[in-house]
């Protein structure tokens, strides 16, 4: 484990305000969805999850072709599609394009591909102005962190943080009442929304047979980043695409529910390129960024490809005893909670941080939950795998192969097992909790950090053998 | 150049060729209950209150249009250029905008009026979902931009839900190049998950039908 998320993981255990905000927010989120899932609000979400769940493989199983039919499609619409391998060509398309029609203010709507490749510190880098436009997320920014949760971005922060943000940023009297936060909020971003150059939004679902960008939200500045600037760049995962707009009669009715327990969310924007003939508004120019950084790389994997199914719901995270611990900033990279454990060793390799895998017990409620079937313990045991074959490569890990090589010969030889029990039950004290006073040559280096987070049982007076000997 | 690279890492990835065709898609699963329009307009009326959103009943244009006077009195409004809202008469409305195909005028209007009237080209019953498909006649801007919207939408356009919605439209691209559901006031929980109506969209969403 790395030092870094140990740090992060005990600063969160150890911030008792920050445990009651990510423990009151994940349950209510959680019963909002418990409740519209139910079999009597939804009678057939099973029968949705498989479906969803059969479209997805069948699509990333012929992603080419969907992703050529998409970009025909675009292309139909007199929209334009650019393929980027990670966030530099990301970046620079953008930064060429905004050259190129001397733009220089951008709005941006929330999407976790682009928190993914630091698109905002990138563009600003270069003299644009690039402001997010979601609440939650335009409080991050003002306070340089990343999102806590994929649909609860500042989760983490209090009206108070958000009093002090907007003062010293904004230039407004402090005000701590949320509403008049939130028109505040509105008043300075409808002056950004109707001065911007380009839109740059995200996309909750690429639709191939249709060349259209799906997005889903509550605010209504997704609407105004896409339809108010003349330029509107979506920047989309390659695995984001489905294949009919009528697989959206599926997916709509899982991703409402499962993130925040709404049949559907307030907007629900189809988008199909540039405006036409005739329409009053809309942009005049229309791109799709497909983004691969690092997605094709799960490909081969029969077993792990079906972590690129995911549509970002976050359902996973509220369910997970794991996130609701240790929070969305103690995990390595953008995504946090099960699917951050899931992706990010796939799309950053294994040694990213080799712990990431291991920080889970195999409950499988964010499988439960999962509206498109993930097996997700099942993906978090093949990483397991694939880091300790990393260990053995660069022949790490020894100690723990020659303990856990004789815990399995213990183990196959029952009579030396029965008197190794004897001799612990003997010399151990009859309180729980002893094998804190183990003796101090064995208190240490990793075997330190093994027992300081487990305890035993206070060794019984006969062991089970015993008692079914004398039945 | 990155397209080819990355079509040729999934092609690889995935043991296809270049050009091979695929296997049918499961079929698309589209169920539509069989729900009369007397349901479907009361339980689209109670999604929206569910949401804080407004509902009203006009037996006639006249009594729509009556309704809508009322609540915009003393209120900027601009209304889309649909042909049911002439037909109404509520375009005609005094201190109502209307028949503007500018872009540039349109958006400064929207950005100063206290009320958008639109139509919609269908509900959702099972939602309370507004189905709003961009044309010459129905801009983006006049349901987003003022603080409150209004929909006029005649009876028989309301259907049970999304999947008969995309089985009606299987392909909104050929129609449009933006078709919106608008669910509800537009929303946020993002600051202490305390919910607030109105932050970048109408706070406010009133819905007549007619008939």
């Amino acid at each position: 484990m790395s030092v870094e998320f140990d740090r992060k993981i005990h600063n969160t255990l150890a911030d008792a305000n920050l445990q009651l905000a990510i423990y009151t927010a994940t349950a209510r989120l959680k019963d909002k969805r418990s409740e519209t899932v139910a079999p009597d609000a939804l009678p057939d979400y099973q029968e949705l999850r498989t479906q969803a769940n059969a479209v997805k493989k069948h699509t990333i199983e012929n992603l080419d072709y969907y992703l050529e039919q998409f970009e025909r499609n675009v292309e139909a619409h007199g929209g334009k599609v650019v393929y980027a391998k990670d966030g530099t060509e990301v970046a620079d398309f953008v930064l060429a394009l905004a050259k190129e029609k001397g733009a220089r203010r951008i709005v941006k709507s929330k999407s976790m591909t682009t928190e993914e490749v630091d698109l905002n510190e990138r563009l600003e880098q270069q003299g644009l102005e690039s402001v997010e436009t979601d609440l939650g997320e335009y409080i991050i920014q003002l306070a340089h962190e990343r999102p806590y949760h994929i649909v609860a971005p500042a989760l983490h922060l209090t009206r108070y943080d958000v009093a002090d943000l907007f003062t010293k940023w904004l230039n407004v009297p402090r005000e701590t009442v949320i509403e008049k936060q939130t028109a505040i909020a509105r008043a300075v971003l409808r002056q950004k929304f109707l001065a911007a150059d380009i839109g740059i939004s995200g996309a909750n679902f690429l639709v191939a047979g249709s060349g259209a960008v799906v997005l889903v939200e509550n605010e209504g500045n997704i609407r105004l980043t896409t339809s108010a600037p003349k330029i509107h760049i979506a920047i989309a995962g390659i695995e984001k695409m489905i294949p009919r707009a009528q697989d959206l009669a599926v997916f709509l009715k899982l991703l409402g529910r499962s993130g925040t327990g709404q049949l559907l969310t307030v907007y629900t924007s189809f988008l199909s390129g540039p405006r036409r003939g005739g329409e009053i508004d809309g942009p005049d120019e229309f791109y799709v960024v497909l983004l691969d950084n690092g997605r094709t790389r799960l490909l081969p994997d029969r077993g792990k490809r079906q972590s690129l199914y995911c549509i970002r719901c976050g359902a996973c995270l509220n369910a997970c005893p794991v996130y609701r611990k240790i929070g969305g900033h103690s995990f390595p990279w953008v995504y946090s909670g099960p699917i951050g454990a899931i992706i990010t060793p796939q799309f950053m390799g294994v040694s990213h941080e080799p712990a990431l895998p291991f920080a889970s017990s195999l409950c499988g409620a964010c499988s439960e939950v999962c509206p498109v079937k993930i097996d997700l313990p099942k993906v978090l045991l093949e990483l397991r795998s694939d880091v300790k074959k990393a260990e053995a490569r660069d022949h790490r890990g020894r100690m723990e192969k020659l303990a856990f090589r004789a815990f399995a010969w213990l183990m196959t030889h029952p009579r030396l097992y029965e008197m190794a029990g004897k001799l612990a039950a003997a010399v151990a004290p009859p309180d729980s909790g002893w094998i804190h006073s183990v003796p101090a040559p064995m208190n240490i280096g990793p075997l330190r950090a093994w027992l300081s987070q487990r305890d035993l049982p206070p060794a019984p007076a006969r062991s089970f053998r015993e008692m079914w000997r004398r039945r | 150049m990155s397209r080819d690279n990355i079509l040729h890492r999934i092609r690889t990835a995935l043991g296809r060729s270049a050009g091979q065709a695929v296997a049918d898609p499961p079929p698309a699963r589209i169920r539509i209950p069989d729900v009369d329009m007397e349901k479907r307009i009361s339980t689209m009326f109670a999604a929206i209150e569910a949401l804080a959103g407004k509902t009203h009943r006009a037996a006639t244009p006249a009594d729509a249009r009556a309704l809508v006077a009322a609540a915009i009195e003393g209120k900027s409004a601009v209304a889309s250029n649909v042909l049911f809202l002439a037909e109404c008469g509520i375009a005609g409305l005094s201190g109502v905008r209307s028949g503007i195909a500018d872009r540039e005028e349109l958006r400064a209007l929207c950005a100063a009026a206290d009320v958008g009237i639109t139509s919609a080209d269908y509900a959702l019953a099972d939602t309370g979902s507004l189905v709003m498909i961009s044309s010459p006649r129905e801009a983006r801007l006049v349901s987003l931009l003022p603080l409150a919207h209004i929909a006029v939408v005649p009876r028989d356009r309301i259907l049970t839900g999304l999947d008969e919605l995309f089985s009606i439209l299987p392909n909104p691209a050929e129609a449009t190049s933006s078709m919106v559901l608008i669910t509800g006031p537009s929303r946020t929980a993002d600051i202490e998950q305390i919910l607030v109506r109105g932050v970048h969209g109408p706070g406010q969403i009133t819905v007549v039908v007619v008939g």
